[in-house]
């Protein structure tokens, strides 16, 4: 049941691109699909008013159906992606497409939280390096979580920053509630202080 | 000691323990606001470890999001869009009877959108750290409160713990001057705002919304711009509490009552921003240049006055935008055909939201062909705004009077537009399909909203104010 309890150290694969800049959550998973009490099987509606025709086969023209990008568990993304609402259903669709990782010049605050917590990987990485990534899809990367690198075919590499503790969780696969849960007595206290000061 | 802004104050009087290097801060939640549609999986993970909520007495539920906002039938049936949305609501409130959670359900007086009812059972208060699934709870900044929407899987860690883990954000000040014009709100400032930082340009930041401008601003007026600061992409935005806040609150349900309120207030006076202290950003804005602003693209930050021209296209996004809009650059937005109008939602619902358009709309007609749905933020709205006869002046004018919730909004419950169609609409987002599959957004104020109502067109209220209704 714990999200994130399967430690993640690469990944590794082709990429697919979508240029759009502002990449919002409504984009993502479209809020009709929302009444849902469960957190899988949101897959088949990522993107889903995007990547359909209106006689409900794949539209070709949306760049995730077109063949290279088939199969590909790595997104790089136009700036500000998943901005919009909290919504967890965003990351959970994304992974149930099948995407592992998200690479943007910029992510939103409450997706980027919520993907990480996940196992979803969301990196920002500079924007010389994003246009290059944007202008060059189908390439072959390789997400180092340990390293905070990502590498080229070419040999180069590519560094990002990922706050320590998200990249001790997703490396070892920590529940994060479980580490809260270990602060009782320390939040206790803090009831204590505070609500007999009140 | 070195002087603090309001946010340094809130952020630091809430750390558990203070984050280092290796590991976030532990902040503590004061109040936890749940609702239908983000808190079925938090419980499930809840059920699933043998937790427990940690404070059920700081945690309070409603019921907004996927409920039909027409009456039920005779049978007491309401008309629920789909069954999985009635299935929904089932589940919240059967996760509130074993959890011990105080609901404002279905049958209660003060049942209302989450970010509406909480501030008015007097639950958000000053100095508070509030969160809810939901990034619109940055409206409970407006009260002096640090509030941020969170995920689902943070629900359930509020849930069990009372607690989050977080890095503390930057501070921006947005230093607001001068006075509104007549015919111009305060959603046509935060409009103005994001268009003006853009709809990153608070991302990583806790923004504070001061000066001359903010400090003349009703609650309800504050709670519209705090409301909309995610969509400048900042978590949280925050006013300083005053006496216009401490008046407002004052007598309601939840609040310390007594002596208790007398030491409240002493303390919420000492929240705001200490002479000298400093934030990481800052930018001015000049009340008095804004207009009636609206927006004619497919994110919040794209937003012009009424009058002025759509801007060029800068890249091929922006021409997407402007096509799905079916705009032309060049052209103002005043005079665009309007199919529907929408008044509601947690940035204009409010009791003050609905008087702006019942002014405009008393003695006149909804033009024809149009539909216009006003939807009150509450069950207190709803009451209030019956009082005074308001509902009788939406359904003259033509306008259907429904029941509380976010309705068109998200469009969730089935009040959506169709495909093509163009909604002038009080709410907050604009994106592609957000009121419906195709259906085309323009975010406006109330006042805007129901002037364009009475023309068909996007209309300048100003044109419709201080003048008497055409009989």
């Amino acid at each position: 049941m714990s999200t994130t309890s399967r430690p993640l150290a690469y990944v590794h694969s082709r990429t697919a691109v979508l240029r759009n800049e502002n990449i919002d959550t409504d984009r993502i998973i479209p809020a009709r699909f929302l009444t849902t009490t469960e957190r899988t099987g949101l897959g088949k509606h990522c993107f889903e008013d995007w990547r359909y025709a209106a006689d409900g086969s794949d539209d070709p023209a949306f760049p995730l159906n077109q063949p290279q990008a088939r199969g590909c568990s790595i997104l790089v993304a136009g700036r500000n992606f998943g901005c919009g609402s909290s919504r967890e259903h965003a990351p959970w669709a994304l992974l149930d497409y099948g995407i592992r990782a998200v690479i943007s010049s910029e992510i939103a605050d409450i997706f980027r939280g919520n993907a990480l917590k996940n196992g979803l990987v969301a990196i920002v990485i500079s924007e010389a390096e994003h246009r290059w990534l944007m202008d060059n899809p189908g390439v072959e990367l390789r997400i180092d979580i340990a390293e905070g690198t990502i590498r080229l075919p070419d040999g180069g590499v590519v560094r990002f920053d990922l706050d320590a503790f998200s990249r001790h969780c997703l490396l070892n696969g920590v529940d994060q509630l479980g580490f809260l849960l270990q602060q009782q007595a320390d939040i206790a206290a803090y009831e204590q202080r505070t609500e007999e000061a009140a | 000691m070195t002087p603090r802004t309001l946010f340094d104050k809130l952020w630091d009087a809430h750390q558990v323990k203070a984050e280092t290097e290796s590991t976030p801060g532990v902040l503590y939640i004061d109040l936890h606001m749940v609702h239908e549609v983000t808190s079925p999986q938090a419980f499930d993970e809840l059920r699933a470890r043998g937790l427990k909520v940690r404070r059920p007495d700081r945690t309070l539920a409603t019921l907004d999001h996927s409920t039909p906002t027409l009456p039920p039938d005779a049978d007491g049936k309401r008309p629920y869009y789909t069954q999985e949305a009635e299935a929904q609501v089932a589940r919240l409130e059967a996760n509130v009877r074993e959890f011990g959670i105080d609901l404002m359900g279905w049958d209660s007086p003060q049942r209302g959108i989450v970010h509406v009812a909480g501030p008015e059972v007097g639950a958000t208060q000053p100095g508070m750290t509030i969160v809810c699934g939901d990034s619109h709870t940055a409206t409970h900044g407006a009260f002096g409160a640090l509030a941020f929407g969170i995920g689902t899987t943070e629900v359930g860690h509020v849930l069990a713990t009372q607690c989050l883990l977080q890095r503390k954000p930057k501070s921006f000040a947005i230093h607001v001057d001068g006075a509104l014009q007549p015919g111009v709100t305060a959603k046509d400032l935060i409009l103005h705002i994001i268009g003006t930082i853009g709809i990153g340009g608070g991302t990583g930041h806790v923004l504070e919304y001061t000066g001359e401008a903010i400090r003349a601003m009703s609650m309800e007026e504050r709670m519209t711009v705090c409301n909309m600061s995610i969509e400048a992409g900042a978590r949280a935005g925050l006013i300083a509490p005053d006496e216009t806040t401490f008046a407002w609150l004052a007598g309601r349900e939840r609040v310390p009552k007594g002596q208790a309120w007398e030491r409240a207030v002493a303390h919420w006076r000492t929240l705001p921003t200490d002479e000298g202290a400093t934030y990481d950003r800052e930018v001015r804005i000049d009340a008095s240049s804004i207009e009636p602003s609206v927006t004619y693209g497919t994110h919040p930050g794209m937003v012009v006055p009424i009058h002025a021209p759509v801007p060029a296209a800068a890249d091929a996004v922006e021409q997407r935008a402007l096509d799905y809009m079916k705009v032309t650059a060049g052209k103002p937005m005043a005079g665009e055909a309007v199919d529907v109008v929408f008044i509601g939602s947690c940035t204009n619902g409010r009791l003050s939201d609905l008087r702006a358009a019942a002014g405009i709309l008393r003695g006149r007609r909804v033009a024809g062909g149009v539909r216009m749905l006003v939807v009150p933020g509450s069950e207190q709205v709803r009451r209030e705004a019956e009082r005074e006869g308001l509902h009788e002046v939406f359904r003259a004018a033509g306008a259907e009077w429904r029941e509380p919730g976010c309705s068109m909004c998200i469009a969730m419950n089935g009040d959506l537009a169709q495909p093509g169609q163009l909604v002038v609409a009080t709410s907050n987002r604009n994106f592609e399909g957000r009121q419906g599959k195709g259906a085309r957004t323009v975010l406006a104020s109330p006042l805007v909203a129901a002037a364009s109502a009475v023309a068909g067109r996007v209309a300048d209220p100003r044109e419709y104010m201080n003048q008497e209704a055409a009989a």
